[in-house]
């Protein structure tokens, strides 16, 4: 059995350049755990939906992507944004389809969030917010 | 940056994108699809995403404001190619796309903007029904 953190990147967030780079390898991440074709375009669309919120709102941070192997041994692939920013004032409503501070169509942490099996999100205002989010392999 | 070429059929552009999409791609695309269409007269447009991995918010927006910036420009547009997981993903997503219309490939596109199969004939797609 190989060790479950065998791959992980680290990547900062900060340009359209970034977010091209994450998606890649969030799929190499989510082919090495063996996700099907859907759950691998989901996972990825995820990623870029995450990062771009980091741009937009959090002023740029990073993201951890991970490949995890359960205690019951299932794969899965998690990813943790990070950013530095103003932080999310009211999260029920961030998280609601279509409300949205910035130009975007507010589809970026609701959608994210169902696209993948668990979702965390912490915020402090002021200081920032970190999104965790992890997918399993079917 | 890389910039998506536009090829000229008839009176139909045709975009096929092949690259995994920055933003700053699509937004130049959607720019350079507008003069070409006003500088050719085209009356159609057909974007072929059939090699797109992921379709995620932005660039499905930005597909939907082709579609919308065309048809000011008297041009329809036609997305072709989708892949299913990347449909499962957008409906999933919350963008159903729906001031966009598409066709599953690029010969039934052509013929959705009465282009038609290029060679004049009936299509074999057509006779193997």
């Amino acid at each position: 059995m190989t060790d479950a953190h065998e791959i992980r990147h680290e990547i900062r967030i900060a340009t359209g350049d970034d977010i091209v780079r994450i998606r890649r390898a969030v799929r190499t991440v989510a082919c090495a755990a063996r996700m099907s074709l859907v759950d691998r375009t989901k996972l990825v669309t995820a990623a870029s939906e995450l990062a771009r919120n980091v741009i937009g709102h959090g002023g740029g941070g990073t993201v951890r992507i991970e490949r995890l192997i359960s205690p019951s041994g299932v794969s899965g692939v998690r990813m943790v944004f990070e950013d530095a920013g103003p932080g999310i004032p009211d999260v029920r409503l961030a998280l609601t389809d279509g409300w949205s501070t910035g130009q975007g169509l507010g589809l970026g942490l609701p959608g994210a969030r169902r696209l993948v099996d668990e979702f965390d999100l912490q915020t402090v205002v002021g200081e920032g917010t970190r999104v965790t989010v992890t997918k399993w392999t079917r | 940056m890389d910039r998506v070429p536009i090829l000229k059929a008839g009176d139909v552009l045709l975009v096929s994108i092949q690259t995994d999409l920055e933003d700053r791609t699509v937004m130049a695309l959607r720019e350079d699809l507008a003069e070409r269409i006003v500088r050719t007269g085209a009356r159609g447009v057909v974007i072929d995403i059939t090699a797109v991995e992921i379709v995620d918010s932005f660039i499905g927006q930005m597909l939907a404001g082709i579609a919308a910036m065309s048809q000011l420009l008297d041009a329809r547009t036609v997305v072709v190619g989708m892949r299913p997981a990347v449909a499962i993903t957008l409906v999933e997503l919350g963008l159903s796309l729906g001031g966009v219309q598409t066709a599953l490939d690029l010969e039934t596109g052509l013929r959705l903007l009465g282009a038609g199969p290029l060679d004049g004939g009936p299509s074999e797609a057509q006779d193997r029904r």
